[in-house]
């Protein structure tokens, strides 16, 4: 019944990195393991390591829309535009009104919030000096929103809130609401602005869950014994969905076909992730692909760098992948930190040129593997070349119990 | 505050709010809006200005008055007197 389905492929993708603003230097980065991640001071909380982006800001917009809008806003908007040129699309190819924005978010409106208690806190806490952008850039459809001024898009837009599975979930979304025949077109993926909050750091702190280290670009060490939390950072990636034979007809670059897709939750914890429900999401989005394990390359995994999280999603794989040789396992996070919203959508870019280089991307900052995370072939440290990459299965897991997995395929 | 601070004072505020305006051309008895691309949420964030600035409390019947430069610098001038 699946196959019946329209078929929908990335053709476009946008994306700003804490290492990189565009596909071919962050790929670069990726395969050289080269990690940008510095260090940040917080209001109220002092120093940590984050993944900050450094792009163009005003290529797509005026400093003075920058300003009034939302740094998520901001981040969208060069992504959005970027995705459009790399799909070598004009907004007019197709009606603007048949255009879907779905821009999925960890959270929003804490930094915004955050800044404007700071700001009244130096007027004695009075709330005449509480901005009246306060609400335009808090609501949570305010990062798509801002995509769809700048580009003119009159079609769907909003945000679909998923904690850090938030990027995949909007993908998947995208592809439904272009399987439905709602838009013609969707700018899908996830944002995320969350290093301008200190209550972030200050929470995942308190869980003991952030990471840390002399060097900056060492603190996020997934499956490594030393591993101690996570590295918070922004970004944003945005791809351009199209139908199959739209893309066709326009000979359009195709990166790959989203074959499959799979949503499911753990009904169980606020914070801690279950290894069952994450492979019962695999199985979903490998059934939904008509694959089995032997025939995914590579599974990038949401990995993140704390104690039990790594652990249960090596618990979930090993279960459902066992000793698959075939199976190629990496970690994006360990490069580029957590990107929380945008982490899915991010994590997947990164490995999407393998279905040209046939290259593996390395794991990072793991030179002690914890027992409990060792799989089979896991590649550290330097990229490995196989003979074909075809089918890329992408994990992103969030608080609050909820999973995501998106399968991908070479176009041929 | 003088005519002429006063003057200066708005267009501080307009260049905080959009740091590309251009004020070359700008004739003081036209309005703002349509010659700097203003809206209202950038009026709004004049009169935040002012509050902050110089704690005044501008009512919303009388933001008309600040349409035009000169009309800004009539209205506020004996508000700013002792400023």
């Amino acid at each position: 019944m699946e196959t019946q389905l329209p078929r929908i492929v990335i053709t476009g993708v946008g994306l700003a990195a804490p290492n990189a603003d565009n596909l071919k230097t962050y790929r670069e980065k990726l395969l050289n393991g080269i990690s940008e991640i510095t260090e940040v001071d917080l209001r109220y909380f002092g120093k940590a390591p984050a993944g900050i982006c450094t792009f163009e800001e005003t290529r797509y917009r005026k400093k003075k829309e920058n300003k009034r809008g939302t740094r998520a806003g901001c981040l969208g908007v060069y992504c959005a535009n970027e995705a459009l040129v790399d799909a070598g699309l004009d907004i007019d190819h197709y009606q603007r009104s048949r255009i879907g924005v779905y821009v999925g978010l960890t959270e929003h409106g804490t930094v915004e919030t955050e800044n404007e208690v700071y700001n009244i806190s130096q007027y004695d806490y009075n709330v005449d000096y509480w901005t009246h952008h306060h609400n335009p850039r808090t609501v949570l459809n305010n990062p798509a929103g801002e995509i769809t001024m700048n580009l003119g898009i009159t079609g769907p837009h909003y945000s679909i809130g998923a904690a850090c599975a938030a990027g995949n979930a909007s993908l998947i979304q995208g592809v439904q609401m272009m399987r439905l025949g709602e838009v013609d077109m969707a700018l899908a993926g996830g944002i995320s602005e969350s290093t301008g909050s200190f209550g972030i750091f200050a929470s995942f702190q308190a869980q003991g869950a952030l990471g840390s280290a002399d060097d900056p670009r060492k603190a996020c060490r997934p499956f490594d014994n030393s591993r101690d939390g996570i590295v918070v950072s922004e970004g944003a990636c945005i791809y351009v969905l199209e139908r199959l034979e739209s893309a066709l007809a326009r000979n359009a670059k195709i990166y790959a076909e989203i074959i499959g897709y799979g949503m499911n939750s753990d009904a169980r914890d606020y914070v801690l992730p279950f290894h069952e429900r994450q492979a019962e999401c695999m199985e979903l989005a490998m059934r939904r692909a008509e694959i089995t394990p032997g025939d995914v390359d590579i599974i990038n995994t949401h990995a993140t760098g704390t104690k039990q999280g790594d652990i249960e999603e090596c618990k979930a794989i090993e279960q459902v992948f066992g000793k698959s040789e075939e199976t190629y396992i990496n970690n994006t996070k360990s490069i580029i930190g957590h990107a929380m919203g945008a982490a899915g959508v991010l994590e997947l870019a990164g490995n999407l040129p393998a279905f040209k280089d046939n290259m593996v991307h390395p794991t990072i900052n793991c030179s002690d593997l914890d027992p409990a995370c060792d799989l089979q072939n896991m590649v550290f440290d330097n990229p490995v070349e196989l003979d074909s990459v075809d089918i890329i299965l992408n994990n992103s897991f969030g608080m609050v119990g909820i999973n995501s997995v998106i399968i991908v395929k070479k176009f041929q | 505050m003088t005519r002429d601070a006063i003057k200066n004072l708005i267009l501080e505020i307009i260049e905080d709010i959009d740091e590309d305006a251009d004020f070359d051309s700008l004739q003081s008895d036209k309005p703002l809006r349509d010659q700097l691309d203003l809206d209202s949420m950038d009026f709004l964030d004049i009169v935040m200005e002012l509050r902050k600035r110089h704690k005044l409390q501008i009512p919303e019947e009388d933001y008309p008055e600040l349409a035009t430069l000169d009309s800004c610098v009539n209205y506020l001038e004996p508000l700013l007197a002792d400023a």
